[in-house]
């Protein structure tokens, strides 16, 4: 079934359901993403691609990668609501991403875009920088799409952390898959050559746990 | 126990008239309550010395009987006994006053008056428990049946005319009239949210797809909160029968009970619950000769705050991390195993069977006109009988607080109640006669919460309070979405730099833009809320905030990093009280020389502060002004000559 929708003012067809975002980028609307991935379940965590939604008269902020496209749903990807909550999402993700003084990949590139300062908080981030802002791709690819769960989710609220499993990432050697997944560059960086979470893979499969 | 199995609504009444039957109508109960708070003081001790005392002293089971039952609310003075039917009601009871207690009040029917509680305003003494202040203001239909029931004992349910709902939902009423019933009663979710119950189990029924499943929320974790505790351990049955009735008008013949696995005596009971009313056939195949069969399970919970979110909750019972997801399409619609599933709060559920049996009209009867029945809150904090209070929804806040909270400790003044835990926000003094409504308290910026109820005298510090209750969600939230996460890390760093002093221009504005972000863009409620202490502060105590970033005071002189005590040297009379208390030995002096802090040492642990006799009053906490020095080395103490 057709669904017909406004995106941006433009009257976008879509099929019955397919989320926001699929449809804004059939219609050449660009969304932003960050743990957004078209061979993986909607995840919702960076709300980067949230947008408005218009109905019946109510305005809402949705997060596009999750929500159904409804006839005759009225989206607005850009607004000053959505542009300061992805100005404020880069100025708090970005002391964790920062090497050297600086952000670098996605995060630079929607920085520039929505005018946040990288800056901004962090002399108020006192934990160590992870690189990591818990897209969880590299988790959801290794679970849905390698079927390996080699790399998980451990801790929770401000703790939480991704990690090798030790007794799996004997794969990882070989698979890699999700080193280009990372949209900090994290995993490349430290997995590949020195360490992941303090250790290498290599440790892991020593035992050194 | 092997208890027949129940296959009619006859046969049901007949059991009730039996179990009445074996109860003399001369019969003396003695009821202690054996909730988690008077537990801790030893209640079940207590409980089984009465059972002994009992046979020691001669008396017959059939006259005098001993039962434990769950929470009577009354936290503050246990452990409680209440002695029916007179409805003698003794606090604080200790083991040893056990023996006379038989003795006199069970044998000779004599008052102990030692043992009644004192009205703290008029210093009189309250023989029974209706008669008390803070059960006198209350309307208890849900929590009430707590001090009549032992909560292991499915009988004492029955015969106070328990299951007779579920009875007649199942044998008098279609599914159909039992959903219209709880629609028509505008029951909203007691869970926090206040979402039209009727509504939602509307959705469910109606929704594709089997099974459907029902829920029960028993993972309360608010910080100062024990409602649902405390009725899943005190009336587990009356929790269960609602939710069996729901079961049917939905056409869900699964169901569990999430309990958290901190609630241990919840659980116990709530296991122990659905066996006896497995053997009555309650639950089961062909419930009461119906036709309609439901079975339920407990899910012990080992999850974190977060997990009371419906689809946290859900994945958690799936036996997946307790985490939320996007529930753009309604869990009623597609929750757990992506199948209709209702979820409802324990308080929600034990409504179920009062509306069924009393109808639509007698709750709509009780409340405002958006939110009908009554409010089950835990009141604790700065107020004189901390406790559960349950109370018709529209009570003002100054009512619960002051008529039935008895006002605030020491005579200090009320400065703010925080409703709705940690997504709910500070409600100051000018809105104390706010009704208690879903949607008054929502309008103040706070919420109705689930009903923990935190009242905060002038001595807390409200900048120390967001603090507090962000740095709670710090640790509770999932940490799966940005703006939650990162968000209340970097709010926490903010809200800890004001409290020490290290405040910064610019910080009310940084908060303000976070926390409306988070509400924005989070993914779950949790987060959406997560600000809300922080934005209800700043709305309502802003100059204290500012006061704490420009002058570097802490106007409530709670935060350490900015309160220095000191000793005035023209009051002091060298007591020694504060000398002696001080576990660091910051204080200086001697008998008849005036002492003095060394500030050094001075852990602002406030206890000199404390200690000083009033009529003295010679520690002062000074905050945002400079200390003055200390007396010369060995000044002596001045005394005033006597008139």
């Amino acid at each position: 079934m057709t669904i017909t929708l406004q995106i941006d003012g433009k009257e976008v067809k879509a099929r019955e359901g397919m989320t926001i975002l699929e449809a804004a980028q059939e219609a050449g609307i660009e969304i932003p993403t960050l743990c957004y991935h078209e061979k993986l379940k909607p995840y919702g965590a960076c709300r980067i691609c949230s947008v408005e939604v218009e109905r019946k008269g109510r305005v809402r902020i949705v997060a596009s990668c999750g929500y159904p496209v409804e006839q005759g749903l009225v989206v607005r990807t850009r607004s000053p609501r959505i542009d300061r909550i992805r100005k404020v999402i880069i100025e708090l993700v970005a002391p964790t991403t920062m090497v050297d003084g600086d952000v670098a990949g996605e995060i630079k590139k929607l920085a520039k875009e929505y005018g946040a300062n990288i800056h901004r908080f962090k002399s108020r981030f006192r934990a160590k920088p992870t690189r990591c802002i818990l897209c969880g791709q590299c988790v959801r690819y290794c679970d849905e799409v390698v079927g390996e769960h080699a790399i998980g989710f451990v801790g929770r609220g401000i703790e939480r952390r991704a990690a090798f499993f030790p007794e799996k990432a004997r794969v990882c050697l070989t698979c890699q898959a999700c080193f280009d997944l990372c949209p900090t560059g994290k995993i490349p960086a430290e997995t590949d050559f020195v360490v992941f979470d303090g250790f290498s893979i290599d440790d892991y499969l020593a035992g050194k746990l | 126990m092997g208890n027949q199995k129940l296959s009619s609504a006859k046969e049901l009444e007949e059991l009730r008239k039996e179990i009445l039957s074996k109860r003399r109508p001369d019969r003396i109960v003695v009821t202690v309550c054996t909730g988690t708070a008077c537990q801790t003081y030893g209640s079940l001790e207590i409980y089984r010395k009465f059972a002994n005392e009992i046979k020691k002293q001669g008396l017959k089971g059939a006259v005098v009987e001993a039962k434990a039952t769950g929470c009577h609310g009354f936290c503050e003075q246990g452990p409680v006994v209440v002695i029916f039917p007179q409805e003698i009601c003794y606090v604080k009871v200790k083991l040893e006053d056990v023996p006379e207690i038989v003795s006199a009040t069970l044998t000779q029917g004599r008052v102990i008056e030692r043992l009644l509680y004192e009205d703290p305003v008029t210093g009189q003494r309250i023989a029974k428990d209706p008669d008390i202040p803070f059960y006198k203001n209350q309307m208890r239909i849900v929590f009430g049946n707590n001090r009549y029931i032992n909560p292991r004992e499915i009988d004492g349910y029955i015969a106070l005319g328990g299951y007779s709902a579920l009875s007649k939902a199942l044998l008098q009423m279609t599914p159909e009239q039992v959903l219209e019933e709880i629609k028509k009663s505008n029951l909203r979710g007691r869970g926090g949210g206040g979402f039209p119950t009727g509504i939602k189990w509307e959705t469910t029924k109606n929704a594709p797809g089997e099974p459907k499943y029902v829920i029960v929320n028993c993972d309360e974790g608010d910080p100062g909160a024990y409602m649902d505790r405390s009725l899943m351990e005190g009336n587990p049955h009356a929790v269960l029968e609602g939710l069996i009735i729901g079961a049917y008008a939905i056409g869900s013949h699964e169901g569990f009970i999430y309990v958290r696995q901190e609630y241990p005596i919840a659980s116990e009971n709530t296991i122990q619950a659905i066996k006896q009313a497995e053997e009555y056939g309650f639950l089961g195949k062909n419930i009461l000769g119906s036709g309609f069969g439901f079975n339920v399970k407990v899910h012990r919970g080992a999850g974190a705050f977060v997990s009371g979110e419906s689809t946290a909750l859900m994945s958690a019972i799936e036996g997946k991390v307790g985490e939320p997801k996007m529930k753009y399409i309604h869990t009623a619609v597609s929750g757990m195993k992506e199948r209709p599933s209702c979820l409802n709060n324990v308080e929600t559920w034990a409504n179920v069977p009062l509306i069924t049996n009393k109808g639509a009209e007698w709750f709509n009867s009780i409340g405002t006109e958006g939110s009908k029945g009554t409010k089950i809150f835990s009141l604790v904090g700065k107020v004189n009988n901390t406790g559960l209070v349950e109370v018709p929804m529209g009570m003002t806040l100054r009512q619960l607080i002051y008529d039935i909270g008895g006002g605030i400790p020491q005579g200090k003044k009320f400065k703010a109640v925080q409703t709705g835990g940690p997504s709910g926000g500070v409600i100051p003094e000018q809105y104390l006669d706010t009704p208690i409504d879903f949607d008054e308290l929502t309008k103040l910026g706070s919420m109705m919460g689930s009903g923990g109820t935190v009242v905060m005298d002038e001595d807390t510090c409200m900048v120390d309070t967001a603090r507090y209750f962000i740095s709670f969600c710090c640790e509770e939230s999932c940490g799966k979405c940005i703006p939650c996460r990162e968000g209340l890390r970097t709010l926490r760093e903010i809200l800890s730099d004001i409290c020490e002093g290290k405040g910064q221009e610019g910080d009310i504005e940084a908060i303000e833009d976070i926390a409306e972000v988070m509400q924005d863009a989070s993914l779950c409620a949790l987060g959406t809320t997560a600000a809300n202490p922080a934005l209800t502060t700043l709305k309502y105590f802003r100059d204290e905030y500012e006061a704490h970033i420009k002058e570097k005071r802490c106007p409530a002189k709670a935060c350490k990093a900015l309160t220095s005590y000191y000793i005035d040297p023209e009051k002091c009379t060298a007591c020694m009280i504060c000398f002696k208390n001080c576990p660091t030995e910051a204080i200086h002096g001697s008998k008849g020389i005036v002492h003095w802090i060394e500030q050094e040492k001075c852990i602002k642990c406030n206890t000199c502060f404390e200690v000083c006799p009033p009529r003295f009053s010679a520690v002062r906490r000074i905050s945002g002004e400079p200390l003055p020095p200390p007396p010369a080395h060995g000044t002596k103490v001045i005394r005033e000559k006597k008139r």
